[in-house]
């Protein structure tokens, strides 16, 4: 049991999982790409824009990892800087002036660690993105596709439903970073795994995500013509939430009240 | 030479341990080596300066001690003290970790929050606790610091709040992210009330609590030389392996780039509250 939680995050950190731009291509048409935070600059390991979901003009921002050596080494190994969240907020907040629903995909194994990105305020930028979205008057879904790093991946993920890919991970920290801090040995990266409850199934169980998208012909067109079909039918019935912004508030305020002792 | 450059710290965070316990000397006065002028300093002489060095290091303080310095005698109340966490995830050590941790501070979790006056205007406060698993956010802390935004919103409070922590308690998982949302959401609505928060970083304030309540609030400040940021020092100098510059992410450092408003000494701290309270007491009528 223990190796398995460690293998889901070897596959979910495989080189040849779709990753977002895939997504985008597959699941939507016409996709448009907008570019920068306005603020600094453009942050090439989140991609966004808006494109088509069968007929319906939706938001669309994903966190990119890449595939080639070039291409990884291009989106910064999908590890973004504070301009990539400014500018998912400039998105998100576009789409809600517009009326657009949101659909964000996830696949970091966390927000970038660099001098640059202290300077420019990294903890700021994904602060802002939690505050500002739990308000969004539009629907939010977002997925996690791969990787789902602590803050940098949660300030993409404060949505009405965040669903998991069958293989994905959604942890506070690496397997690694928790095993070298608490027992001060990177090769414990396996018990730590196992302990973190990172896996999609545990996820679910502490009601942190409501769906598990299941791997099946991943990458084939059935594949995306699911997830596709699951979108269209989510977000026709949040659209009919009477109180979408409350209801967000309340997801997010259950989680961890069962964890705690009143007395 | 290639001894001194091995001894030489890597870089300023690392230079002297921080919090050394007391030293007894052969005079009887037990004192507190200062890691920044390497002074001995006499313990009752720091107390006497809210633990602060004469050359301005400004040491850790615990909860119930900074309470004192800001609130007004005796108008602080507590709320939420029998909220604490269980071991949820039944992580491999951590509910010894945390008995020993209760045991040895005093305190049942990372967070101490109620109502109390400073300058005599009342306002909901929250203060973490440093010598708590250095503060860190777990399901509690979460739950009380979201409760207390909440009840200030009810009661049309004010927040004011001291972080310090290392960020999200890893030993519960998932359920400690998500408290960076659920705070966040909390304060959001608080804001959206017209409501005044103001936030002091106090050294360190770093990961999940940088990256939400603590940078979130109307007025940010910070206290001299604290380390705020999001990722750990060493494991930036690790990621890129570049040395990092002077004072990296000192309250100084963060100030310059703009993403605090004023450092405010401790000294001068319960004064500045007071008066930030006062200027947002009531609506402008001219």
């Amino acid at each position: 049991m223990k190796e398995a939680a460690y293998e889901r995050v070897k596959l979910a950190r495989d080189n040849h999982r779709p990753t977002g731009l895939d997504y985008i291509k597959n699941l939507f048409q016409g996709f448009m790409e907008l570019h920068g935070d306005r603020c600094y600059g453009d942050d090439a390991a989140i991609v966004g824009g808006i494109a088509n979901l069968c007929g319906n003009p939706v938001t669309v921002i994903a966190i990119e990892k890449g595939h080639t050596a070039k291409e990884r080494s291009y989106r910064n190994f999908g590890a973004p800087h504070p301009e990539g969240y400014r500018k998912a907020l400039r998105l998100m907040k576009q789409a809600e002036k517009f009326g657009r629903p949101i659909i964000c995909f996830i696949d970091t194994s966390g927000a970038y660690c660099g001098v640059g990105a202290e300077e420019r305020g990294q903890s700021q930028a994904i602060a802002e993105n939690l505050m500002e979205m739990s308000t969004l008057c539009v629907p939010v879904v977002s997925i996690l596709i791969g990787e789902g790093g602590s803050g940098g991946a949660l300030a993409l993920a404060v949505a009405d439903r965040v669903w998991m890919l069958q293989n994905a991970v959604y942890s506070v920290i690496s397997p690694e970073g928790c095993a070298s801090i608490l027992w001060k040995d990177a090769a414990k990266a396996e018990i730590a795994a196992s302990s973190l409850k990172l896996t999609a199934e545990d996820a679910r169980s502490l009601g942190v995500i409501e769906r598990i998208l299941s791997e099946k012909e991943m990458g084939k067109k059935e594949f995306y013509d699911r997830i596709r079909t699951l979108l269209v039918k989510e977000i026709k019935m949040l659209t009919k939430e009477f109180d979408l912004v409350g209801n967000r508030y309340e997801r997010f305020r259950r989680i961890g009240a069962s964890a705690v002792v009143k007395e | 030479m290639a001894l001194i450059k091995f001894l030489k710290p890597k870089n300023q965070l690392e230079e002297g341990g921080r919090t050394s316990a007391p030293v007894q000397r052969d005079d009887g006065e037990p004192e507190k080596n200062c890691p920044n002028c390497h002074k001995d300093i006499p313990i009752s002489r720091l107390w006497a300066n809210d633990l602060v060095c004469p050359c301005g290091y400004h040491f850790r303080v615990k909860a119930r001690q900074r309470i004192q310095m800001i609130a007004d005698k005796d108008s602080f109340c507590e709320m939420y003290s029998g909220v604490k966490s269980e071991n949820p995830l039944n992580f491999p050590g951590y509910k010894n970790k945390i008995k020993t941790v209760r045991k040895a501070s005093g305190e049942e979790e990372a967070v101490i929050c109620g109502i109390a006056a400073i300058g005599r205007k009342k306002c909901c406060l929250f203060v973490m606790e440093p010598y708590f698993m250095m503060g860190s956010m777990g399901s509690a802390v979460g739950e009380k610091i979201t409760a207390l935004f909440e009840y200030a919103v009810k009661q049309r409070l004010p927040v004011i709040g001291f972080a310090v922590s290392g960020g999200a308690r890893m030993q519960e998982g998932l359920l400690s992210l998500m408290q960076m949302a659920k705070t966040s959401a909390a304060v959001k609505r608080h804001s959206d009330a017209g409501l005044l928060y103001i936030s002091v970083l106090t050294d360190p304030t770093t990961g999940g609590v940088s990256a939400s309540f603590a940078m979130e609030a109307d007025i940010i400040l910070a206290e001299p030389g604290a380390t705020v940021g999001f990722a750990g020092a060493r494991v930036i100098e690790q990621t890129t392996r570049k040395s990092l510059p002077k004072g990296f992410q000192k309250s100084e450092f963060v100030l310059e780039h703009g993403f605090v408003d004023s450092i405010v000494p401790r000294a001068g701290q319960k004064r500045y509250l007071a008066e930030m309270l006062k200027m947002h007491d009531g609506r402008a009528v001219l």
